[in-house]
């Protein structure tokens, strides 16, 4: 009996019309595309993208070269360098990161206590001649100055799962 | 002078034929991108010109701008014959075949045998293109398919034996007009197992998924076309598509009352639906069976080389003569409204 119901099986061509069917309902269940330039996906308020350096509402700089990111970093993308200001407060003189080392994990986020070293929602970038991957303090802390609103909402959003 | 005008006559028939079929060629690429794309949760082509179907216009001209390389160890004669050999079949064979009521170039007696002639002569050029390009792949390729070709036109040929059986003529136009009613009185119902192994077998015939072991990229590269580049590649596309709208144009005039709308002779919706040319219903049958091809390409995998050969010689020629044997049956009683 079940080879009989197998041999009429195949010979109808049942599977090949169920298989025709299940296509046939695809042909009409709309696209998954994303056309890229023109739409984009939506983003998460933890998106890792491009780095930057943010700074208190007064305009001092957050970072206090505790170097806890240069340590944690496991592609050893950061290298910080600090001195004592006249004030007493102890500054970066020099904060590099390397983006071809970085893997865009966040653990500089994570172990940031005073968040200053955060990953931005930028992840259009490129770079057109040798070295312009390291980028320093000073372009660090202008993208934290451009995104700030951005960054400060994102972080605000995900503060209640802190 | 009267035999120059009859044979201008007979160009400008030709090109009014030739034209529709190329373009329909053009259109069936950029359709099955797009179709096979949705049916994959794709876009397909949506790029070049109106939403992407001018796409088969930049595909041809970049072929064309492209080098013709001809391998140094080729056969050089039958390398470029191919081609030729190829798409001459498939667009003679379009001579017999009456586009709508009286719309044929040639209106033969022996029609029938004609385009299995021709359908039958396409497989030279795919086993010279195999033979001159002097390339394993390209050889094994052009076996393959040459078998595959061979074996499914028995099965072919025997259900269109079916055909002219239930028509009563070789005539192709005659075949058409024994179908004259609406869409129960054409062939396919009576005839539904023949036409399903027709079916089965022009896609086989073609080369297309799933039969298309001829071009298993995964093991023989590109099959028998491997060696072929620039325009001498577009023409064997070219052929395996003009095929495809053949075997297509076929099943529609064999199966499914050619040029006749699927309401004519019925009372009422017969003749509110009879301003429409029949060019209209023969093209919208062709283009359900073309679509067929692409719904089949985009389900199915491919199969294994001796599954084809065990469905060709073991399931559809049995079938066809198994259905020959009950349809002379029919014709010696005289069943229902077919016979």
């Amino acid at each position: 009996m079940q080879a009989l119901r197998e041999f009429f099986n195949s010979f109808l061509l049942v599977e090949l019309l169920k298989g025709m069917k299940l296509t046939g309902r695809h042909l009409f269940s709309g696209r998954f595309t994303i056309e890229y330039p023109e739409e984009k996906a939506p983003q998460s308020p933890r998106f890792r993208g491009l780095h930057a350096l943010r700074r208190y509402p007064n305009g001092e700089e957050r970072c206090i070269a505790c170097k806890l990111c240069e340590a944690v970093c496991p592609a050893l993308a950061i290298t910080i360098e600090s001195e004592e200001r006249e004030d007493g407060t102890r500054r970066t003189t020099r904060y590099d990161i390397d983006l071809f080392k970085c893997i865009y994990c966040g653990f500089c986020e994570e172990s940031c206590p005073v968040d200053s070293i955060v990953e931005t929602r930028i992840y259009e970038y490129h770079f057109e001649n040798r070295g312009e991957q390291i980028i320093n303090k000073e372009q660090l802390l202008a993208i934290g100055d451009l995104y700030e609103p951005q960054l400060a909402r994102d972080r605000a959003m995900d503060a209640p799962y802190r | 002078m009267a035999q120059l005008w009859e044979l201008s006559l007979i160009m400008i028939q030709i090109t009014a034929l030739i034209i529709p079929v190329l373009l329909t060629v053009a259109l069936m690429t950029v359709a099955e991108r797009k179709i096979i794309g949705k049916m994959q949760l794709r876009q397909g082509p949506n790029r070049v010109g109106l939403n992407g179907w001018l796409q088969p216009i930049a595909d041809v001209l970049k072929l064309i701008m492209k080098e013709a390389v001809l391998p140094s160890s080729a056969s050089k004669g039958l390398f470029i014959v191919a081609p030729l050999l190829s798409i001459m079949p498939a667009l003679a064979a379009w001579a017999v075949l009456p586009v709508a009521e009286g719309w044929v170039i040639a209106d033969v007696n022996a029609g029938l045998l004609y385009v299995l002639a021709m359908a039958s002569l396409g497989v030279y050029g795919v086993i010279v293109a195999g033979w001159a390009s002097n390339s394993k792949y390209a050889l094994l390729g052009a076996m393959r398919a040459g078998a595959q070709v061979v074996s499914y036109e028995i099965a072919m040929g025997f259900a269109l034996v079916g055909v002219l059986m239930a028509a009563g003529s070789l005539n192709i136009s005659a075949i058409v007009e024994a179908q004259a009613g609406p869409i129960w009185n054409w062939f396919w119902l009576p005839l539904l197992p023949l036409f399903l192994v027709y079916w089965i077998s022009g896609v086989a015939e073609t080369n297309r998924l799933p039969f298309d072991v001829a071009e298993g990229e995964s093991e023989i590269v590109a099959g028998f076309h491997v060696e072929y580049s620039g325009i001498a590649f577009a023409i064997f596309f070219l052929a395996e598509y003009a095929n495809m709208v053949l075997i297509s144009g076929l099943a529609a005039i064999m199966f499914l009352g050619g040029w006749y709308s699927p309401v004519h002779g019925l009372p009422l919706i017969g003749p509110a639906l009879a301003w429409v040319p029949g060019v209209i219903w023969f093209g919208l049958k062709t283009s359900f069976f073309l679509f067929c091809y692409i719904w089949f390409r985009g389900t199915f995998p491919r199969y294994r080389y001796d599954q084809i050969m065990r469905l060709g010689w073991k399931v559809l020629i049995p079938v066809t003569v198994v259905w020959l044997i009950v349809e002379s049956v029919f014709v010696i009683t005289g069943f229902g409204p077919w016979f």
